[in-house]
């Protein structure tokens, strides 16, 4: 808790312009669509954080924000304490590497697998000219690929290669914070294991510090330490894993782990954990954004915006709701 | 460390380039229309330049006393012309003008197209705004009418060809590598490289670019066939190659007035002009079949 | 519309589909038997390329063109389905056994009305005036939870979000009062908020009027909140079959149990993760005897040999291992 964080993250914004503002205007809704609606995150060295939310949640495109290649409108973001400026550097944009979710689209098809990676070790000089090739290969043993790969190209792969190819591009570069963008969605269960595995180890051998960006809760719980929950460009909650699974505290983290399909059959009857749609992005409520599908919502819920406050018992975990940590009801505990 | 170290390629058995290879060339083989085209044109072309081991005749060289003779006279293969000149040895020659021009024709507008409309879509924003406006107004002519307008401008001959189809032919390729670009940069393997710290330049270049060029190549045969029409029309009309250079419009031209005597004078070149342009469409479609995305 | 004099609602037997590709045919299903009682729910758990999706289209006879049924027979109320000339079929279709799909916006007419979507079925197999077909749309937009159906009615699918999008599905797929509804993987493309409503609607209005499910799904989880009987498919066949709550508690296939070993599960957080080694067989040259051996820890010479078929245990449970107690006494040392 004293030695200062990785990574500090304060108000950032990313917004998408929409269709003109005349359009906009004339149908009532907001010309800019807020992606991300001001975040502050940190993530301590050597940790595995999990950015969890659904689609429209913002997740994606904070991730992108953070390696740098989408602009933010607005924020700052401190890497080992030291400002990132909007135009990176060369070295500091090797410190954040991201892995994809695509395997099929995230490697350039015609480039061969070894042909990638000597690219960003040349262009880098990472290693010396002459070690180049060698350590070229040595990725690739690393994330459990043979050497001969490395003359092959992507489409050769099956989907679980790629992904390691594609973890073995992001450790290239030797970044301080991995960011994962959804690295299993894409493959299937059965490979998912041995991507998940390998990100495992390498957090050991490497040191790695790791974003985990997804919406499969399963995963979060079983790789992360700490959890922080999205909802259409907001973090509503951050806690340690356990806590969060054990004792949510925002209603809406609370109907996400209602709504997980469980291997044990349970009762049929039940309502649905989260009622309705989110509202559009253009169009979002007044105060809390949840509150049109909240089982809880009160007046002052579409007055105020509540904030992320933190837990009088454990500064470590914070929900953005005003009843976050009121008396407790039955309806919002869910042991899990 | 993750025990299940697997083999690169367990999908092919083969060694991985000797498979690739093969099935190139094995499609290669398949593709009659390229094959038939590529024999025409290779035909053409060797001919072509290799005119003087066709004829022994000089282009230029006139000849009143022989004038207007028929095929077989005088030793001429295809007769003369007005001027005395064998028919034959100005086809061949002539041939040799109108494919150069032709294939230089294209190459510029290709190049100046890729450059530009790589530019705008890669950046996007008011570069491509304003490319675009340019590509919009240039657009808005037909192709030929600006063209001879630019020519009779820049005065006649084979420079002014160069830059007037240049100026006017780059913004079919800008518009096809456009949005080749703007559809290719949203892959993650682009987004990949922009993480992973590389220039815009040599992601443009060689990251994008292979991937999306295949399109305007495709696009240049046709566009060949075009500019071969363009320059014959031109030199016909007296704006193109000027004489005592061979060339076929000209020849078409000329051999107008005979068409009731000698009226192979305009028909042969006007055939050669035909069976070029066949030939380029043929090889044009095959390569069409052959770079068509996920076929290779 | 016929209901059954009680027993099965539909039967697969022994069903074959190949693909024509220009590297060899592909035996995408090679063998399945299936059985489906009124009002049940059975779920086809499987892999990419196990040929779930296969086996469920050919049911209606919805295979794409390369693909041919090429022995087998699916049975319903006595007719063999395979048999069925076109226009027969399409009486079927639609009216007796529906099908939901994966990605509603392909499967939904971009440039016609909703409304209109949902009551083409009972126009034209029902024979009911446009007037009634309107009603029971809306009828069906209500019982699918859309709304304000009213105005949603005259919208167009593009106007709606994923999940309402799957509802119209479902209304489309109700609007006849089928006796079976296929799905596949309708929910994969959903967030979990969305994918529980949906989940949830679909068993409700399954139990409500008895109608029986083939849900597709790749996804563990899924089957197990929705599904009575599950089967499990690997290259093409099925390996496994029993109940819900037996095939997950203890698996008789090890194909079953790599599966449930190598996925997290949200309840079992420090469950160490052992992925399946190796990867799927071609299914235009299967490995000889049982297609999993090359990958299995309990392989034995036997299982080089012989093509195990679908052997029935218990009451409603098979397996296709010739060593399933392996299964068992590895369960049993975990618990």
């Amino acid at each position: 808790m004293t030695a200062p964080p990785l990574l500090e993250v304060t108000g950032i914004e990313v917004s998408f312009s929409v269709g003109s503002p005349l359009a906009a205007r004339l149908r009532g809704q907001q010309h800019l669509l807020r992606a991300v609606d001001g975040i502050d995150l940190t993530v301590q060295r050597g940790e595995a954080l999990a950015l969890v939310g659904e689609s429209g949640s913002g997740k994606s495109t904070f991730a992108r924000a953070l390696v740098g290649i989408e602009r933010a409108k607005r924020g700052e973001i401190k890497l080992d304490g030291k400002v990132l400026p909007a135009r990176r550097s060369s070295a500091d944009q090797r410190r954040i590497q991201m892995v994809f979710q695509d395997p099929y689209s995230s490697l350039n098809p015609r480039l061969t697998v070894g042909g990638t990676l000597r690219e960003l070790l040349r262009v880098h000089h990472v290693v010396p000219r002459g070690e180049v090739d060698s350590h070229a290969k040595e990725l690739l043993r690393l994330v459990g690929l043979d050497e001969g790969a490395a003359q092959a190209y992507p489409r050769q792969f099956s989907g679980g290669q790629r992904q390691r190819v594609a973890i073995a591009r992001a450790i290239a570069l030797r970044p301080e914070l991995l960011v994962a963008d959804e690295p299993v969605s894409a493959l299937d269960v059965s490979v998912q294991a041995t991507i998940l595995n390998l990100l495992q180890d390498l957090r050991a051998d490497l040191g790695l510090t790791l974003l985990l960006i997804s919406h499969n809760l399963a995963v979060v719980r079983h790789l992360c330490d700490r959890v922080a929950v999205m909802y259409l460009g907001r973090i509503i909650e951050v806690a340690p894993t356990e806590a969060l699974f054990r004792g949510p505290r925002h209603p809406y983290t609370a109907g996400l782990l209602a709504a997980i399909p469980r291997m044990t059959a349970e009762d049929e009857d039940e309502p649905p954990a989260v009622q309705g749609d989110p509202p559009s992005p253009l169009r979002l409520p007044t105060g809390c954004r949840f509150r049109t599908r909240c089982p809880l919502a009160q007046q002052v819920c579409a007055e105020q915006d509540p904030a992320l406050t933190a837990s009088p018992d454990d500064p470590g975990h914070s929900a953005a709701c005003h009843f976050a940590w009121a008396a407790q009801t039955a309806s919002t505990t869910e042991a899990v | 460390m993750s025990a299940d170290v697997v083999s690169a390629t367990p999908a092919a058995p083969a060694a991985p380039a000797g498979e690739r290879t093969r099935k190139r060339r094995a499609r290669w083989y398949r593709n009659p229309t390229l094959i038939i085209g590529a024999a025409l044109l290779f035909a053409i072309l060797f001919i072509c330049i290799a005119a003087p081991l066709f004829t022994s005749f000089d282009p230029d060289l006139q000849n009143l006393e022989q004038a207007l003779s028929g095929p077989g006279q005088f030793g001429h293969l295809l007769g003369t012309d007005q001027e005395g000149r064998d028919t034959w040895a100005r086809l061949l020659y002539g041939g040799r003008v109108d494919l150069r021009v032709a294939f230089l024709a294209v190459l510029f507008p290709f190049i100046l197209g890729t450059i530009l409309g790589s530019v705008a879509g890669y950046f996007g924003g008011w570069v491509d705004a304003i490319i675009l406006r340019v590509v919009d107004i240039v657009v808005a002519f037909p192709f030929f009418v600006l063209v001879i307008a630019l020519v009779f401008v820049l005065g006649a001959g084979e420079k002014s060809i160069y830059i007037a189809i240049t100026a006017v032919g780059w913004v079919s390729y800008a518009r096809i590598i456009r949005g080749e670009i703007l559809v290719a940069k949203r892959q993650e393997y682009v987004l990949a490289a922009q993480s992973g710290g590389l220039s815009n330049l040599r992601i443009m270049g060689r990251h994008l670019l292979p991937n999306v060029i295949t399109q305007a190549i495709v696009y240049a045969m046709s566009d060949i066939v075009q500019n071969m029409i363009a320059i014959v029309t031109l030199s016909y009309l007296g704006l193109g190659i000027q004489p005592p250079t061979p060339d076929w419009g000209t020849m078409i031209a000329d051999g107008q007035n005979f068409l009731t005597t000698q009226w192979q004078l305009t028909t042969i070149p006007g055939l050669a002009v035909v069976i070029t342009g066949l030939g380029l469409s043929l090889v044009g479609d095959g390569l069409a079949d052959l770079l068509r995305p996920g076929a290779s | 519309m016929s209901t059954p004099a009680g027993g099965l609602q539909l039967a697969v037997s022994d069903l074959r589909v190949e693909i024509s590709s220009n590297r060899g045919v592909v035996r995408a299903v090679d063998g399945v038997s299936l059985q489906v009682a009124p009002g049940e729910a059975v779920g086809l758990v499987g892999e990419s390329g196990s040929g779930k999706s296969m086996t469920l289209k050919s049911i209606l006879g919805v295979l794409p063109s390369e693909a041919k049924i090429t022995a087998g027979q699916v049975v319903l109320d006595g007719t063999d389905l395979t048999r069925l000339s076109h226009s027969r079929l399409n009486k079927i279709r639609g009216r007796r056994i529906a099908m939901i799909f994966q990605e509603p916006m392909s499967a939904l007419n971009p440039v016609m009305r909703v409304g209109n979507q949902i009551a083409e079925g009972p126009r034209v197999h029902l024979g009911m005036s446009r007037a009634q077909s309107v009603q029971r749309a809306l009828d069906l937009m209500r019982r699918v939870g859309i709304p304000d159906p009213e105005r949603r009615f005259r919208a167009y699918p593009h106007e709606f979000s994923g999940g309402m999008r799957q509802r119209v599905m479902i209304a489309i797929a109700l609007s006849c009062d089928p006796e079976l509804i296929l799905c596949d993987e309708p929910t994969t493309a959903l967030d979990v908020t969305i994918q529980d409503q949906i989940l949830r609607l679909l068993a409700h209005l399954c139990r409500e009027s008895g109608t029986s499910l083939i849900f597709v799904t790749h996804d563990l989880p899924v089957v197990a909140q929705i599904c009575h009987q599950v089967a499990v498919m690997y290259a093409g066949q099925i390996v496994e079959h029993g109940t819900v709550a037996e095939v997950f508690r203890s698996p008789l296939h090890p194909y079953t149990l790599g599966l449930l070993r190598s996925a997290p599960d949200v309840d079992n957080p420090g469950q160490s993760l052992v992925p399946i080694p190796g990867a799927p067989p071609s299914l235009i040259a299967p490995p000889s005897g049982c297609r999993f051996h090359p990958r299995c820890k309990f392989a034995e010479e036997d299982c080089k040999v012989t093509d195990p078929p679908l052997r029935i245990l218990a009451a409603g449970r098979a397996t296709a291992c010739l060593h399933y107690e392996r299964c068992l006494d590895e369960m049993g040392a975990e618990a």
